[in-house]
């Protein structure tokens, strides 16, 4: 009862707490700066349309996950709490697996792998371990939510680039022409670089990514 | 006999953890400074996937899969559908359950090892207990559940094998870090910057090994 009060004393959208919702998409962005995650957000990102549901599913688990361990801290052995925190974003992620296969079952088969791995992915733990174990409910399903989309602008980027310059499509429509019927772009003898569809450009994607987002923000810059 | 060998090398080279599946990155990028962490982290991982693939296997094979309880009231392939247990799936709860495997097969290795060889302990220090999340154990089981090995030494072999590459490339990568301290790296790119675009270049050589049939 106690938390109910001070969060109504303390305005919703406080300064503190839009610095959350602010501090992950730049200065600690989860990719770029805390190197977070980045085992999912590269594998997927050869079409925006996984991109976009992997961030969501993200999103979910880590909303969800931040808030119930914030509610359960005070109840949490230390000793067991890696634990704890495995099953509670486990259960999460059976949830979303089961409402992708049911509903996307297309996007469902092309993530294989990766929505079990959302499990480990570090973004998760990481907030969890770091934020949601020592805050309230609101701040931290605020702070989940900023970091799924400071994870998210970062994957949609790279997936844009990616779909679009690797196979002429956005969201699977065809921008550029049918590359097969040699129409739109590809009649004056456009070709699609197929080479960026291959996993490895997505590691050279995201490290261009860093090298401007410091060359902006010099302060981010490391000193070896 | 050939065909484990075969998984084994395709385990290191063509499916590598790092290079081909991007498994493992954030502890791969995290603790690749010096060549000597990286050997430390490298072997913790090699010996944990050796050790919950197999693990899994067992699980996935007498446990999860469809029609996988029959043998629990003494019915064979042959008989299955007389069995109580027959067309249980249970397949929704791998995630829980590999999840729940690895991490109490970490601290359960971690204290064996401490007891049995302090040496070996302290050389693998913190690492340990790091890799209950490192995505590349979780990922050697779910890729273990989607390849459907035939028999549990197959799965070990590709449990290794896995390692045996993740290995590789941590080490591989914390030399080069090694030596590019002393290299002119423009500014923004220093730290992180460029050891993603070395791994993208690394991840380009890797892929000469793809198509390769074993």
């Amino acid at each position: 009862m106690a938390e109910v009060a001070t969060v109504e004393k303390e305005p919703l959208f406080s300064k503190k707490n839009r610095q959350l919702l602010k501090d992950p998409l730049d200065d600690q962005n989860p990719i770029t700066v805390q190197v977070l995650g980045i085992c999912s957000a590269l594998a997927i990102t050869t079409q925006v349309k996984n991109a976009v549901v992997m961030t969501l599913s993200v999103m979910f688990v880590m909303m969800a996950g931040n808030v119930i361990i914030s509610i359960l801290r005070n109840r949490i052995p230390d000793r067991i709490r890696i634990i704890v925190q495995l099953v509670v974003v486990a259960a999460l992620v059976i949830l979303v697996d089961q409402v992708l296969k049911a509903f996307v079952y297309d996007v469902s088969k092309q993530l294989s792998v990766f929505v079990g791995l959302i499990i480990t992915n570090c973004i998760i733990m990481g907030r969890l371990e770091a934020f949601a174990l020592a805050n309230k409910p609101w701040p931290s399903l605020l702070d989940g939510f900023g970091n799924a989309i400071g994870y998210g602008w970062v994957l949609v980027i790279v997936a844009v680039v990616r779909e679009l310059f690797g196979s002429g499509k956005l969201f699977g429509i065809e921008l550029l022409g049918n590359a097969t019927a040699k129409t739109g772009l590809y009649s004056i003898g456009y070709m699609n670089n197929n080479m960026i569809i291959l996993p490895p450009m997505a590691l050279i994607l995201v490290g261009i990514i860093i090298w401007i987002q410091r060359a902006r923000n010099t302060q981010l810059i490391e000193s070896h | 006999m050939q065909e484990l060998v075969n998984i084994f090398v395709k385990g290191i080279f063509i499916e590598n953890m790092i290079f081909a599946y991007f498994l493992g990155m954030c502890s791969y990028l995290a603790v690749s400074k010096t060549v000597k962490t990286g050997v430390g982290l490298g072997a913790a991982v090699i010996f944990v996937l050796g050790i919950t693939v197999p693990i899994n296997y067992l699980l996935e094979n007498f446990v999860l899969k469809e029609n996988a309880l029959i043998w629990v009231d003494g019915h064979t392939r042959e008989t299955a559908e007389q069995s109580m247990f027959y067309g249980t799936d249970l397949s929704f709860l791998s995630f829980i359950m590999f999840i729940a495997v690895i991490a109490s097969m970490v601290q359960l290795v971690e204290m064996i090892v401490e007891k049995f060889a302090p040496a070996l302990y302290g050389a693998l220090g913190i690492f340990l207990p790091l890799i209950a999340v490192n995505c590349s154990i979780l990922g050697g089981a779910l890729f273990m559940q989607e390849r459907q090995y035939a028999t549990i030494v197959e799965a070990t072999s590709f449990g290794l094998g896995s390692g045996v590459g993740w290995f590789l490339a941590i080490v591989a990568i914390a030399a080069i870090r090694e030596k590019i301290k002393y290299s002119h790296v423009p500014a923004p790119l220093r730290g992180l910057g460029i050891t993603f675009i070395i791994t993208g270049l690394m991840g380009i050589a890797f892929m000469s090994f793809m198509g390769i049939k074993l």
